[in-house]
């Protein structure tokens, strides 16, 4: 199930693959040791698949010491939710799905109105309820540093008080591979294994491994229109704005999140080599290019992300 | 692909993050939405040319004070080599998110503005990522194109660097006269500044060589986790240094038991025939030894150091509360929690000038210092020069869970820590050590007694050396003055050499005044369980006046020196000597002989 990498055993050199995931392993193997009831988010998505096989490897021969968490906010693509069904049934995992739906039906939180509605930062009251009824300790996410501004200036134990807010000004200085877990009853610590990796990183990685992901990261025919200079898929989540009308393109998806804001690029790759020269060559990041949430201000990802979003 | 990693460092307004914008454009890392971004806000600020540093500082904070907060990470890549850059917050407020991101740099680099020149800030900068062990310095005299690209500028910073960073500890040091702003000799040679001869910022970075950095020499491997399945029983973790394969012999620290190492296995269960720094494995044993987290493997030739009491520089990280002598935290160490307690702040370093306060009472945020830490349970440890993995460890605040300090090992108190017990034992050796101790007056005839018992012992067949008290002040204790406290460390000296003369079977003959009664027992003492005779040449003070070979007596009755024995300076005589030895005992061959013959009634 796992493909390993040369290590090349005269000059003791890591390539840098084999590098970012021994930091990942390290980082996996010190919470499983330290906390007493991590999980692991699994979205199905390409970073927490990867995050997921890296954890595998960590604990090899032994299974996962612990259980995979999906926030679901009801506007997943159904590949996506068929391969997360798949990908637990493979690794013989406990999956836990916290669903979005539940909190609206409680009234705990509000549907947005409106053509542009998402159910994106909804999730964030769904997350934080389902670590306080789980009492998870530790939260795996696949956050990657390079992904935006403000994840630019994470840790990779990042500190969560009670209301599961992250405060960029208080951060705890991190040194070494010494990390500091500490936090009482109530506060939980998001960990992020793959703070050191590019999307060019897990394209590789990918492609090295042989990892399987949803068909959505391939070139495939679908449905979409264009709307603020994206792509976004038509599905039955979608409503069409005036004068939208959906065609036919040959696209991938490089960000698998709700369907809502989610979108794609034009595409011909069908192999994770494909991917890999793509990915290689782009000139546009793979958020700026494909989610809508990002561009709400320029500080939209901080803001979020002091509420507790992922 | 290799991975490098990069701490920057600068003041303020030394265009830290517009160099490393610079950096990623050039080399087209930077995607254009990021740019149009930029450009997009630069224009708001009514700014003529996009303001490259936007890309890096991320919080709102950040881009409203155009200030940078936090350590941000950057990555980019070119055909040779993959970076990571922690990019560091310039001013002093920040000082502590520079050791954090430079803690796991190869290299670092600092930057100086050419009109103001090497700044305090830069000094300090230099000094903490040396401090931190970066082996690679380069400085980048930025806004070239402000001094006119001149040369003179150029040579005169970096002599006035290079001659603060001779006091520092780097091995690599180069310096390279950039434009962040118009690009020049970042990731292309400039044309502007013809006169130097140089590769541009980018080409080193792809070039420095830092495979030989890490510690490939002693192998250490900290028990993280233990993963069981049915009867696989392996020691996950990540090797701290050195190498390990299948059939080495390891020793697992702190328990001692030895074992071989049956298998090494990378994630997911790849069987290696070696394994090294840096790589995240599991051994397997080829004994049920039953370690736990905390505990290290190491070769049996080649162990960690132990103790309970290490010396360390600190950097204090807490703007709460200060680092105080007799406070308790937790410490952070390798893969081991314990407390500990700071014993004593022995000094405040002055990073800009590198003098040492020993009169500071406390550290604050952002200072650096000395500490002797006692711990809980003994920490597994090298100094920190010879291996960050296992010389590196943090204070943690057990109220608030803040991480309060970081702290580099620079050794244990007394050194060496670990007695290493010898496999030949004193019953083995051929012959039978013993210390002579005479004590007495200058010039009561000491040296004589000796001289004449070693020439006997060793006529005999007996192995013999003559430690003289007059003869050690010019090697092992030159530098020892005569008052009371010098006194001491010099029989204290005197006493262990000796020492290790009887334990190797050697007759050791001390001679020297040793007036203190106290310096004495003390010298009696360390020879636990090997024979000590202590001889009082008991002759009268008058005598030795008289004698006065080479005329002190009569320099000290003069005042021409001070604090000598017997004149302005105490003799405490001997309370129960082994032999005492008096001039009517005759001359110095038959004074010998009584010692002789003591010593062979003692075997």
């Amino acid at each position: 199930m796992f493909y390993f990498f040369p290590v090349s055993v005269t000059s003791y050199e890591l390539s840098h693959l084999a590098a970012l995931e021994a930091e990942a392993v390290h980082v996996f193997r010190e919470v499983a040791a330290t906390f007493e009831r991590p999980v692991l988010l699994f979205s199905g998505g390409k970073d927490s698949v990867v995050m997921l096989h890296a954890a595998a490897k960590a604990f090899w021969p032994a299974p996962l010491p612990f259980p995979v968490l999906h926030v679901d906010t009801g506007h997943n693509f159904d590949e996506v939710l068929r391969f997360r069904d798949e990908t637990v049934a493979a690794f013989g995992l406990r999956l836990e799905v916290a669903s979005v739906q539940d909190d609206l039906d409680a009234g705990r939180v509000v549907e947005e109105t409106g053509p542009r509605a998402s159910r994106n930062r909804l999730q964030t009251v769904t997350l934080l309820r389902a670590i306080r009824e789980g009492r998870f300790d530790a939260v795996f996410g696949g956050a990657r540093r390079d992904e935006e501004k403000a994840r630019a200036k994470e840790r990779v134990f990042s500190f969560r008080d009670e209301h599961g807010q992250w405060d960029p000004r208080a951060q705890r200085p991190e040194l070494w591979n010494l990390y500091n877990g500490r936090h009482r009853r109530g506060e939980h610590i998001r960990v992020f294994p793959l703070s050191n990796w590019t999307e060019l990183d897990i394209w590789q990685y990918i492609r090295d491994e042989r990892i399987a992901l949803p068909p959505l990261y391939y070139a495939h025919k679908r449905s979409v229109v264009q709307r603020d200079g994206m792509l976004l898929a038509a599905t039955r989540f979608l409503s069409l704005l005036d004068g939208e009308t959906p065609y036919e393109a040959t696209v991938r998806f490089r960000t698998v999140g709700d369907a809502t804001c989610t979108g794609c690029v034009e595409s011909s790759a069908t192999t994770p080599s494909e991917v890999v020269a793509e990915v290689a060559a782009t000139r546009v990041t793979e958020r700026g290019a494909t989610r809508a949430d990002d561009r709400i201000s320029e500080a939209g990802m901080e803001d979020r992300k002091r509420e507790g979003y992922f | 692909m290799q991975l490098l990693r990069i701490a920057t460092a600068g003041s303020v307004d030394d265009g830290k993050s517009t160099l490393i914008g610079r950096l990623l454009f050039d080399s087209k890392a930077i995607f254009t939405d990021q740019l149009a971004a930029v450009e997009r806000a630069s224009r708001d600020r009514g700014e003529d040319y996009p303001d490259l540093a936007l890309l890096t500082d991320g919080l709102r904070a950040e881009r409203e004070q155009g200030i940078t907060i936090d350590v941000a990470h950057r990555y980019f890549a070119t055909p040779r080599r993959k970076f990571i850059i922690a990019d560091t917050p310039g001013h002093l407020q920040y000082t502590r998110n520079m050791v954090t991101g430079a803690s796991t740099a190869d290299l670092a680099l600092v930057l100086v503005d050419a009109r103001k020149g090497v700044l305090e800030q830069s000094r300090r900068h230099a000094f903490l990522a040396s401090l931190l062990g970066i082996g690679h310095l380069v400085v980048c005299v930025n806004k070239m194109d402000l001094v006119g690209w001149s040369q003179e500028r150029f040579d005169e910073i970096r002599e006035d660097f290079r001659r603060f960073a001779m006091k520092l500890d780097v091995a690599d040091l180069t310096f390279v006269p950039v434009s962040a702003l118009h690009g020049d000799n970042v990731v292309h040679r400039s044309a502007s500044m013809p006169w130097y001869e140089g590769t541009s910022l980018l080409h080193q970075l792809e070039e420095v060589h830092v495979a030989s950095d890490r510690n490939l020499i002693d192998a250490r491997f900290p028990v993280q986790y233990v993963i069981r399945r049915s009867d696989f029983r392996g020691y996950a973790g990540t090797i701290a240094g050195g190498v390990f394969k299948p059939g080495d012999e390891v020793v697992a620290l702190p328990s001692g038991f030895t074992s071989k190492v049956r298998a090494v296995w990378g994630p997911g269960g790849s069987p290696l025939s070696e394994a090294f720094t840096g790589q995240a494995v599991a051994v397997e044993l080829a004994d049920d030894l039953d370690l736990g987290r905390g505990a290290m493997l190491c070769r049996p030739g080649n162990r960690a150091e132990s103790a309970r009491e290490v010396d360390a520089l600190v950097c204090w990280f807490s703007e709460r509360a200060a680092l105080t002598p007799g406070a308790t935290y937790a410490v952070r160490h390798t893969t081991t929690e314990t407390r500990g307690t700071v014993e004593r702040l022995e000094y405040r370093l002055d990073v800009t000038t590198l003098h040492r306060d020993e009169t500071a009472e406390s550290l604050r945020l952002n200072d650096i210092g000395r500490i002797r830490l006692r711990t809980r349970a003994p920490l597994l440890f090298d100094p920190y020069r010879r291996n960050r993995a296992t010389g590196g460890f943090l204070l943690v605040d057990e109220h608030t869970g803040d991480t309060v300090a970081a702290g580099m090992i620079t050794g244990a108190p007394v050194s060496p820590v670990v007695w290493h017990t010898a496999a030949v034992r004193r019953e083995d050796r051929p012959t039978r050590g013993a210390t002579v101790w005479l004590t007495g007056l200058s010039a009561s005839g000491k040296s004589s007694v000796a001289v004449e018992l070693e020439r006997r012992l060793v006529a005999a067949g007996r192995p013999a050396y003559l430690l003289d008290g007059d003869n050690l002040r010019h090697g092992l204790n030159a530098g020892l003055g005569f008052s009371p406290e010098d006194r001491a460390e010099n029989v204290r000296r005197v006493a262990e050499v000796a020492r290790l003369f009887a334990d190797a079977g050697v007759v050791a003959i001390a001679s020297l005044i040793s007036p203190y009664s106290e310096d004495r027992a003390r010298a009696r003492a360390a020879h636990d369980g090997l024979p000590f005779v202590e001889v009082f040449v008991d002759t009268p003070l008058e005598v030795c006046e008289a004698r006065d070979p080479k005329g002190m007596y009569a320099k000290a009755r003069a005042g021409e020196i001070t604090g000598f024995t017997g004149i302005d300076a105490p003799y405490e005589r001997p309370a129960s000597p082994d032999l005492v030895l008096r001039p009517g005992d005759g001359d110095p061959a038959a004074m010998a002989a009584a010692i002789q013959a003591l010593l062979d009634d003692l075997g």
